[in-house]
């Protein structure tokens, strides 16, 4: 029996960086003293009402217009009724089946909506099994309460979990690059559900599906995806049929275990929210969202790969993080007559993996200038400096910044361009290797590294490689 | 202090204070006098000092406040144990708004239980008593504040009505009372009973006092996304005829269980209005009659939810502890919600569950657009729409506490008006003997216009008002 096909959908939720709360004046915080951020309408007071956050509704156009979605002439927020302390007023403004945004796509997946709501607020249940049921203090921390978000809703059209992780990355980048949020999943300011089934391959109905949550990570994400896939799969092929859940997702040990049943969902009341006027987005308003978006990753993969020649891989790596992206671009500017691939390695390759053992920042923050980088890239293409001197250059812009130029001068480590000079010391290293040299002469290539190592010694890496391995070549007749 | 300045009009106690002949403490300690000797149950609390500062229209006069608004700091309690010692920390935008038109706070008055009622005895504090009878009902919900003002315990009054809570106790208090256009005055610190619906208004002594209270109440306010206000406000009415006007009598609203009294006032009333130079003519309102069926599925589903929030967590009561949360909702609102509005949680709760969502919820809003159809159509042709205010004149305490039913009817007539967020006017008509007899009461006369034509109604109601008064 083929294996099962995954068919994943994704439920994302995004709190925007806006200053205030959705429907009241309150500043958003993250990590403030607990309940300082609160007033009579965060605190749901008898008689207050919402005003709907006009920049979170700039917002949400703004990510639905990146995600190429049909915004309604006029969405109308409904009220989702629960009882639970972390929601003040029992009832949640949210939208329903008029939301702000349908139809969209992002990269390969279809955007099945996209709406505005408010986050509920964080409770605390102190005692040892952290959940309400048994603990003997539960605390509400209402700073939190009334955040604006966006919840984002997919069509099933992912695959697989790496998949699913690869294109909730990509989202993520979207978001950040519009500017509205932090997106961070370890702070919860990007949050990622799962709906994943299984069914037969070529199939086109959908089989019963699961609803994962908590998974605060993309490799959490991918895990728990993974973990509900094998699951149910195992459970089809043992006869057996999964059974519509709500899972919770256990970072510790990759487990899942059953929040509720189908049975036990609650039953939301849904009604139209009579204390707010349906949201109608001008037309300027419209303009202004679409005209605001920036460059998104999709398109600047495309223009990487397509007109600055760039691998594939290189240009997802820079496109993954907008500010390497951007300086990456300014790097090129600066660099006249490198290729832009080159340029690319140097950024995800040597100033990456310098800044890692350094401080672990992106290139962005770093004091390592885009057109310093462009200098150095540029000096070790025209074989001014070696390319081992060009990595201890960059050691030292990591360190203290400043000109590549200066401090190859300041510390020696200008290419020898002497070629009399590298003949002097390749005839010295021949000479102090005789074995290495006798098994290059009887055919053996690969020895000539123990010459060219003794000649990079000597020379402190200031010679260029390609030269060196040309002398000693010529000197021994091969 | 003269008995006779507090027989004063409000916008006659006003110019005299503003002239500087009448003193605004004298004024306002001559109505704590009053407030104080309330034999009524009218008032929850009463200021004990204080008079209304600054130089606006209502400067030195105190006003009696539903205890359905928020005060900063003065408990509040929408006449509900489950807010029982509740102070709000903020104000509500109406009774700010009149206290930057300069007037102050007489006291905080008695109502039914979250305004769900139309004869006051849902108080969690005891019913109102009406002062034409005091075996009788004031009516309902905005009871403390009718009684306060009939009664003479009050020079003025605000409250609020979502079905007939101002229209109908003024009724049967003999005071006129305003429900104006839904989105007029600001419904922020108004405690929710049915927010679509709920929308706050004066009660008075006559009409030219209402005007008064409405353009110091109206305007738009950016804490309530639904208000609008009134566009150049009311000014004080000063017609003297009807000429020229047409009023509409609906056909489906000659109700059976309308008391013969309060017909034959009625019926003499439309007299005086032709005599005025008005036109009086029968008019369909098709859907009127459904009013009462749409508003007891769309008021309770939206109170299920509004009154959600009174949990126990963060303010009001808290029953003793419980072990559970669920628990300790239950025990909270078991204790702390009275009767009737259980009795509404559960009808709204029932009428938004999935399965019976559109049989019901749905379907009461799409009666309510036809009855907002009907009146559009009625106003292509005439100016108002006229109606008795309550089929009945004050019944007795308890007479229909047990047929919720019949309490229900009460509403009857104010009813359709709200559904189609109109502004409507009770003015006091006559008087007339309940059915089977006993002392004469107070009849309410309804008038109902088009959205935000408060300055053409109240120019009317003053009209007929000075013909009624003779």
């Amino acid at each position: 029996m083929a294996e099962l096909e995954a068919v994943i959908g994704l439920e994302i939720h995004v709190q925007l960086s806006t200053r205030t709360k959705m429907f009241c004046g309150c500043e958003l915080s993250f990590g403030d003293e607990p309940n300082v951020h609160t007033c009579p309408v965060c605190l749901a007071h008898p008689g207050v009402l919402p005003v709907p956050n006009e920049e979170a509704i700039r917002y949400a156009l703004r990510i639905a217009a990146a995600l190429e979605c049909e915004v309604a002439p006029r969405s109308i927020f409904h009220r989702k009724n629960y009882f639970y302390p972390d929601s003040p007023k029992a009832y949640q403004i949210s939208q329903y089946d008029l939301p702000l945004a349908t139809n969209g796509r992002l990269g390969e997946v279809r955007i099945h909506r996209a709406h505005l709501e408010e986050d509920a607020a964080k409770t605390i249940h102190l005692g040892e099994s952290g959940r309400i049921h048994g603990s003997g203090v539960s605390l509400v921390d209402f700073n939190r309460g009334g955040t604006p978000l966006v919840e984002i809703v997919t069509e099933p059209d992912l695959r697989s979990a790496a998949d699913a992780a690869a294109w909730a990355r990509l989202l993520r980048t979207t978001v950040r690059q519009l500017g509205v949020s932090d997106v961070n999943m370890e702070e919860g300011s990007l949050r990622v559900d799962a709906n994943v089934s299984v069914r037969p391959p070529g199939s086109s109905e959908l089989g019963t599906k699961t609803e994962l949550k908590n998974m605060n990570s993309f490799r959490f994400l991918e895990r728990g995806i993974e973990a509900e896939l094998a699951r149910q799969r195992e459970a089809i092929e043992a006869g057996g049929t999964v059974v519509q859940e709500t899972l919770h997702f256990h970072p510790e040990d990759g487990s899942l275990t059953s929040l509720r049943s189908k049975e036990e969902e609650h039953d939301y009341r849904y009604f139209p929210e009579p204390d707010l006027v349906p949201l109608a987005p001008t037309e300027a308003m419209l303009r202004e969202a679409r005209g605001s978006l920036p460059e998104l990753p999709e398109a600047r993969m495309r223009r990487y790969e397509g007109e600055l020649g760039l691998s594939a891989e290189h240009a997802a790596q820079l496109v993954a993080e907008p500010e390497a992206a951007e300086y990456f671009e300014a790097a090129c500017g600066a660099a006249a007559g490198v290729e832009p691939q080159v340029v690319a390695n140097w950024v995800t390759g040597e100033l990456a993996a310098a800044l890692r053992q350094a401080d672990g920042g992106g290139p962005a923050g770093s004091r390592v200038e885009p057109g310093a980088l462009a200098a150095l890239v540029g000096m070790v293409q025209e074989k001014q400096l070696s390319h081992g001197s060009g990595k201890q250059v960059l050691a030292i812009l990591v360190a203290e910044g400043g000109d590549p130029a200066e401090i190859v001068e300041r510390e020696g480590l200008a290419q020898i361009s002497d070629s009399g000079e590298l003949e002097a010391i390749v005839a010295a290293a021949v000479d102090a290797n005789p074995e290495a040299a006798e098994q290059v002469r009887s055919g053996n290539r690969k020895a000539i590294g123990a010459i060219v190592g003794a000649v990079m010694k000597e020379t402190k890496g200031r010679a260029d490689g390609s030269e060196v391995t040309r002398l000693i070549g010529e000197k021994l007749g091969v | 202090m003269s008995a006779e300045l507090l027989e004063l009009s409000v916008a006659q106690a006003a110019a005299r204070i503003a002239a500087g002949e009448v003193s605004r403490q004298e004024y306002s300690e001559a109505w704590r006098e009053r407030a104080a000797a309330d034999e009524l149950n009218a008032y929850l609390w009463r200021a004990e000092d204080g008079a209304g500062e600054g130089e606006g229209p209502l400067g030195g006069i105190p006003v009696a406040v539903k205890d359905i608004f928020c005060t900063e700091g003065i408990e509040t309690t929408a006449a509900s144990r489950i807010l029982a010692g509740y102070r709000p920390p903020y104000t509500a935008t109406a009774v700010r708004r009149l206290r930057e038109a300069g007037a102050g706070l007489l006291g905080k008055t008695n109502m039914d239980e979250f305004a769900m009622g139309s004869s006051n005895e849902n108080s969690a504090f005891g019913p109102v008593l009406n002062p034409w009878d005091r075996e009788r009902v004031p009516g309902g919900s905005s009871g403390g504040s009718a009684a306060a003002v009939g009664g003479g315990l009050a020079p003025c009054a605000i409250g609020t009505d979502t079905g007939g809570s101002i229209r109908q106790p003024a009724a049967l208090c003999g005071i006129v009372g305003l429900k104006p256009t839904y989105g007029a005055i600001s419904r922020y610190g108004m405690i929710a009973f049915a927010s679509s619906l709920d929308q706050c208004g004066p009660l008075t002594r006559d009409v030219a006092d209402a005007a008064l209270l409405l353009d110091a109440l109206q305007g738009r306010d950016p804490c309530d996304s639904t208000s609008v206000g009134i566009e150049g406000g009311v000014g004080a009415p000063a017609r003297q005829d009807l000429k020229g006007l047409r009023f509409a009598v609906p056909v489906e609203l000659a109700h059976d269980a309308i008391e013969s009294g309060v017909r034959e006032v009625f019926e003499a009333t439309l007299k005086r209005i032709e005599g005025l130079g008005g036109e009086i003519a029968a008019a369909p309102l098709p859907h009127a009659e459904h009013g009462i069926s749409a508003y007891y599925v769309i008021a309770p589903a939206e109170a299920s939810s509004n009154l959600a929030r009174y949990d126990g967590v963060r303010y009001g009561l808290r029953a003793e502890p419980a072990a559970e949360l669920i628990e300790m909702y239950e025990s909270t609102r078991a204790e702390g919600f009275g009767d009737e509005v259980k009795r509404r949680i559960m009808l709204g709760t029932y009428a938004l569950s999935s399965g019976y969502y559109e049989a019901y919820y749905g379907r009461a809003q799409r009666v309510r657009t036809k009855i907002s159809a009907d009146y559009a159509a009625a106003f292509e042709e005439f100016d108002f729409v006229v109606t008795p205010t309550s089929p009945s004149v004050a019944f007795r305490l308890g007479e229909k506490t047990d047929d919720p039913l019949a309490m229900y009817m009460n509403d009857f007539f104010t009813v359709p008006s709200s559904l189609a967020g109109l502004p409507a006017i009770s003015i006091p008509a006559g008087l007339a003997e309940p059915d089977g007899g006993g002392p004469l009461l107070p009849v309410g006369f309804q008038i109902a216009a088009p959205a935000f034509a408060e300055r053409r109604l109240l120019d009317a109601a003053y009209a007929l008002e000075q013909a009624i008064n003779g």
